[in-house]
């Protein structure tokens, strides 16, 4: 059934995020999508924070996989018209609260699995995020429907993650490596592409979502999306574990800080705008390479978010947040709400037949 | 307008369409219900809130399209 399905694909995203720390990759950080979309905004010159510059394989690999796996399933669509422009700017908001914790939900994940209490902090943050986005669910939040389009707009972001590895592989002058930090610390090109077309295939078709397991428990009481968590969880445990890179604590944790009001805060931006949004940082980069240009709007508001946030001075850094970031995570709090607030489902029109006739009572 | 169908989730982006399946069927169905989508992804869903609620499901694709049909028996 799909469930088998989401937990084996959970598991292998699990072992692929440890895997991958294992082959090169910062620690706790063997699969981030948001701290990877940055790193690539950094490899474009897009942003100038040497740590962080390196156009991550694994971003290429996550959509060309779901790309390939939804053409192979006959789910490869064009689609959008819903709300593409706010997408871009809940997914720029998603970023930056991400860059504010230091990671996406998966790399909390991952983390959490490491024994970095901080993620945890992030985790109650996370889940109140979400809470906050099922209160707009349920009063009727929508972004609009999407339409189908011309199979060509669904090609766009595909072709822009082939072009993301010829620009690795050729390496021109105006593409930037970092030389030290978390930029320079990369698996080897092959292992880094592999394992992002791996996870891009396996999130496809499994449709792991980490913002959607605590939404779904919170608005139908379903635990699907959840054993696909607790499967990457318990998995990465395990590996961390056995490859002795589990520690358990709040200071001196790799890539992370111990600013715990942040850490909630940034991850409260991170669960309300997934949730406004339909889905994890993750689940958009997939969708992304399904042809859904809405999910592509949010993947490049994510990107330019991210080179944003270091212009500004907003990401933090294991030394902490800064005053810049703390006001940029407000003002995309107050963004979100106010999206939140605005769109409800008066302006979406949505025949439901209240005949008798069809028997049912409403 | 009428609608060929009880409910057209075509084109809503995750949750929505269970949102709204899920309000449908909270009111408790007498016969059948029919609702169109036009994602793999939202019809399954939907088909695991039917049989959440208890309900059988049967699930036709046509043309990229979903039909899925909910009642006491399909």
């Amino acid at each position: 059934m799909s469930r088998r399905l989401i937990i084996i694909g959970g598991a292998l995203l699990g072992v692929l995020g440890v895997l991958l720390v294992r082959f090169g990759n910062p620690a706790n950080m063997g699969i981030c999508v948001a701290c990877f979309i940055r790193d690539t905004a950094g490899g474009l010159g897009l942003h100038r924070a040497a740590l962080v510059q390196y156009i991550r394989p694994e971003i290429s690999g996550f959509i060309l996989g779901a790309f390939a796996a939804a053409l192979a399933a006959g789910e490869f669509r064009a689609r959008g018209g819903s709300s593409p422009m706010l997408r871009f700017f809940l997914g720029f908001a998603v970023m930056i609260g991400a860059l504010i914790f230091l990671g996406c939900p998966l790399r909390m994940l991952l983390r959490l699995s490491a024994g970095d209490l901080n993620a945890l902090v992030g985790l109650f943050g996370f889940v109140a995020g979400i809470a906050v986005g099922v209160f707009f669910i349920r009063r009727g939040f929508s972004l609009g429907r999407s339409y189908k389009l011309g199979t060509g707009n669904g090609y766009v972001i595909p072709v822009i993650a082939f072009s993301f590895i010829v620009l690795v592989l050729a390496a021109p002058a105006f593409i930037f490596f970092s030389e030290s930090g978390p930029g320079s610390l990369r698996a080897p090109f092959l292992l880094s592409l592999a394992g992002g077309l791996a996870a891009g295939v396996v999130v496809q078709r499994s449709r792991l979502c980490q913002a959607g397991c605590f939404r779904d428990l919170m608005l139908v009481k379903d635990p699907h999306l959840l054993y696909g968590s607790l499967a990457i969880f318990g998995t990465a445990l395990v590996m961390n574990l056995a490859f002795g890179y589990f520690k358990v604590g709040f200071a001196g944790q790799p890539v992370a800080h111990t600013d715990g009001v942040w850490n909630f805060l940034g991850m409260v931006v991170v669960g309300l705008g997934a949730t406004l949004l339909g889905g994890c940082p993750l689940r958009q980069t997939i969708m992304a390479g399904e042809g859904d240009t809405d999910a592509g709007m949010a993947f490049l508001g994510m990107l330019v978010g991210a080179a944003f946030a270091h212009n500004f001075g907003l990401a933090s850094s294991p030394a902490g947040t800064t005053a810049a970031g703390r006001i940029g995570a407000v003002l995309a709090l107050a963004f979100l709400v106010t999206v939140g607030f605005t769109f409800t489902l008066a302006e979406v029109k949505i025949p439901v037949k209240e005949s008798a006739a069809h028997g049912i009572k409403v | 307008m009428e609608s060929k169908y009880d409910l057209d989730v075509r084109g809503l982006s995750c949750p929505e369409p269970v949102v709204q399946a899920k309000k449908i069927l909270d009111g408790g169905i007498v016969k059948k219900i029919s609702i169109i989508a036009d994602s793999r992804v939202s019809a399954e869903n939907i088909r695991r809130l039917a049989y959440h609620f208890g309900l059988a499901c049967s699930l036709t694709e046509r043309a990229g399209e979903f039909l899925i049909v909910i009642g006491k028996e399909v």
